[in-house]
């Protein structure tokens, strides 16, 4: 519990670098990883490296007023890029609002990832074509979607897995207890991916819980794994055993990844006024990016054509987001109405009806006419 | 649709493949493996109480879309506590026809997730009050989720709830929690007041692409009636019931039995009714109210459900803007008191009856006060 323990990390995580960099042996997880090799190491490092870009540069643009709000990720990105490398494009995932780095790597486009905190549209891109469904603010809300998801997938024979993510604030809603009892019940396909960062807005995760998270999981029947969530190859290693399980009929599991937000809940939060410095500090000297660029360096593997090459990639995807996101069009009035329904509704059409023509009694200087 | 999913590209020639370069299906896209269906019709017409003419319409249903699934408590071998599924589980097994958790939330928002996989969950509540738990899985998910991807994700998702009173039961088993769906944006509602129309309705809400809640007055699911294999009028429309030229009187549910029995017994007075069912309560047909309104100039609305907020305020709002040049007086509301349902031994109070849309129908007529 970050209250009593800041930084501290248990005992029974499954950790595979070191803090410093270290390669540590493990005999459950290492078969998991049999087949990653140096260009592996290297995708994921440029996924984290381009991740954390993006968020600064979506941070600027919302201090810039381009933006409405955004959900930095800042610390969560081995958390979500070694789960979400990991999944194959059939299978879906069911997050909440700050999974911006599994959303880069299911493929979203990087303007579809700040549309919503422009304020153009309630989501962003078509889950179909990303395997992603549009995030859910209501927190915990998407963990039952996953599992009726996988339900289905269950249902059409198929070895599809449904993934939701969430955080150690959404362990306390009903709708996640709900979820896993039914994922418990059904065996469904669904992998619980739990990003523990200490923080729900401002109150730590021992509000939430006296016991760690993934304890929560056996009550339900459902196995746990308690994971470094800010060790990219650990997340992978748990990931994968998830996936198995669920692809061959082993049901749910829940994955507990520790790690930190250290940046702000969104833009407009200020966690100078309850969460010590001192912790933060502890936890930066666990950064998932610093981690791999020492396993990086100890493998010989960070150059620096490496290392100016990944610049480039992020400062890419940086201009391709502010670019994006600046030349998005504000949406047209009468769209306000759009897709409320997917049939014909008269009780609508009539007030879209007279809408348009109350804008159109306006004339072209935008007084009455 | 062929459009692939594309994660996106890595270093890594591992990480982001698939092991079958598929993608998860878009609802509509055929499985492999999805059973053939034969549709057998109701045999000709048949003498049906509305609890088995539901049944035949979620069987034909069922046999018409392998992707129909029933999910619910207690709807399995106990056939529902109104045994309204009866006999679907032998017939379609365990998959198609889920017996769930007791968990509401989970009802509804594992059918969000089943609708996202291409199906077309009908879940059944199992009292009217009973609903609340899965209050925000309808409101914030299933209602929205349709304008909130654009059109993108559909979610074709059937809600039965038997609800009314009249039949001497606990607290939470009496309650017309209609009016805070027609409140929600993205829900159809519908309520069913005979057998041929259960049977239709529930054939036409599950092929709705849009979201459904289908009202089914409990104390009506005993009585009999004529059932063909007709899906009758569109669902959003409503229906004259009885013809007449001195008061129009809306109802639905239960309480159209009552107001046919009101028409009848003031035609021996020499009033003349005309009652209409409205059957769609979201949206209303207004088209039927206005041209009748504008034929009688007086006009009665009953619900049992509480009158502040309810659907009869509005009703008479829209009717009093609409033909307000047509009306002989305001219009009457005859409901339920603004009470929590009150103990069975005084429901008779609560719960409009003939004798009181009698002295309704005296009010719109001016003779009493």
């Amino acid at each position: 519990m970050s209250e009593s323990f800041p930084g501290e990390i248990p005992a029974n995580l499954l950790q595979l670098v070191s803090p410093d960099g270290e390669r540590m042996a493990s005999e459950t997880a290492d078969p998991w990883l049999d087949d990653v090799l140096a260009a592996d190491l290297v995708g994921l490092y440029q996924d984290m490296v381009v991740v954390r870009r993006i968020d600064t540069e979506a941070t600027a643009l919302q201090r810039q007023g381009e933006l409405g709000l955004w959900p930095p990720l800042l610390g969560q990105e081995a958390a979500q890029v070694g789960s979400a490398r990991a999944l194959r494009t059939d299978d879906f995932v069911f997050t909440s609002y700050r999974e911006n780095a599994v959303a880069w790597c299911r493929g979203v486009g990087l303007t579809d990832i700040v549309r919503v905190w422009r304020g153009n549209a309630q989501s962003g891109w078509d889950p179909y074509s990303v395997g992603m469904a549009t995030p859910a603010i209501i927190i915990g809300a998407q963990t039952l979607h996953a599992t009726g998801w996988a339900l289905g997938a269950q249902h059409d024979g198929t070895d599809s897995v449904a993934v939701a993510y969430f955080g150690d604030g959404a362990t306390s809603e009903g709708d996640v207890s709900e979820a896993l009892v039914f994922a418990a019940s059904f065996q469904a396909p669904v992998i619980f991916f739990c990003q523990n960062n200490q923080w729900a807005i401002s109150e730590p995760v021992g509000l939430q819980s006296r016991a760690n998270l993934v304890d929560r999981a056996l009550g339900f029947g459902i196995p746990g794994i308690r994971v470094d969530g800010n060790d990219v190859l650990a997340v992978l290693a748990a990931t994968r055993m998830a996936l198995h399980r669920a692809r061959t009929g082993g049901g749910p599991t829940f994955i507990e990844a520790v790690t930190y937000r250290m940046g702000p809940h969104t833009t407009a939060d200020d966690p100078t006024r309850y969460r010590p410095a001192a912790e933060l500090e502890q936890w930066k000297a666990k950064d998932p990016i610093l981690r791999l660029e020492r396993l990086l360096d100890s493998l010989g593997l960070l150059s620096i054509e490496l290392t100016e090459q990944t610049r480039g990639l992020a400062d890419a995807a940086a201009a391709e987001l502010r670019a994006g996101c600046i030349g998005l069009p504000d949406p047209e009035p009468l769209t306000v109405f759009d897709h409320v329904f997917a049939t014909p509704n008269a009780t609508l059409d009539r007030q879209r009806a007279e809408y348009t023509d109350y804008l159109a009694s306006f004339d072209s200087t935008g007084g009455k006419a | 649709m062929t459009m692939t999913t594309m994660m996106r590209p890595t270093a890594s020639a591992l990480l982001g493949t698939t092991t079958d370069g598929g993608a998860a299906p878009r609802p509509g896209e055929s499985l492999p493996g999805a059973p053939l269906r034969t549709p057998v019709p109701l045999a000709a017409a048949t003498t049906l109480t509305m609890a088995k003419a539901i049944n035949a319409g979620l069987r034909q249903a069922m046999l018409d879309d392998p992707k129909v699934v029933l999910l619910g408590e207690d709807i399995g071998l106990l056939g529902g506590v109104f045994r309204v599924t009866s006999d679907l589980l032998a017939e379609f097994g365990a998959r198609r026809v889920i017996d769930t958790p007791l968990a509401e939330s989970a009802i509804i928002g594992t059918a969000v997730g089943l609708a996202y996989r291409g199906y077309r969950p009908v879940c059944e509540i199992q009292f009217d009050g009973f609903i609340f738990p899965g209050f925000d899985q309808i409101v914030s998910q299933v209602a929205k989720l349709h304008y909130r991807s654009q059109g993108r994700v559909s979610m074709p998702i059937t809600i039965r709830v038997p609800f009314g009173g009249g039949i001497g039961a606990a607290e939470h088993h009496s309650e017309s929690p209609e009016a805070y769906f027609t409140h929600t944006s993205g829900l159809r509602v519908i309520a069913v007041s005979n057998p041929q129309d259960a049977y239709g309705l529930i054939r036409q809400a599950i092929a709705s692409d849009d979201p459904v809640l289908y009202f089914e007055p409990k104390r009506r699911y005993h009585v009999k009636g004529e059932v063909s294999p007709e899906l009758g009028a569109p669902m959003e429309r409503a229906q004259v019931v009885a013809a007449g030229t001195d008061v129009t009187l809306l109802c639905y549910g239960a309480l159209v039995t009552t107001a046919r029995d009101v028409a009848l017994a003031a035609s021996d007075d020499g009033v003349s009714i005309e009652v209409i069912d409205l059957r769609s309560l979201s949206p209303v047909d207004y088209e039927t109210i206005e041209a009748s309104v504008r034929k009688t100039g007086r006009l009665v609305i009953t619900h049992e459900a509480a009158r502040s907020g309810g659907l009869g305020g509005e009703i008479a709002a829209v009717v009093t803007e609409r033909c307000f040049d047509y009306l002989e007086a305001a219009p009457v509301r005859v409901t339920g008191f603004d009470i929590p349902y009150p103990p069975a031994k005084l429901e008779s109070h609560h719960l409009p009856d003939l004798d009181r849309i009698l002295d309704g129908v005296d009010r719109a007529l001016g003779r009493r006060r």
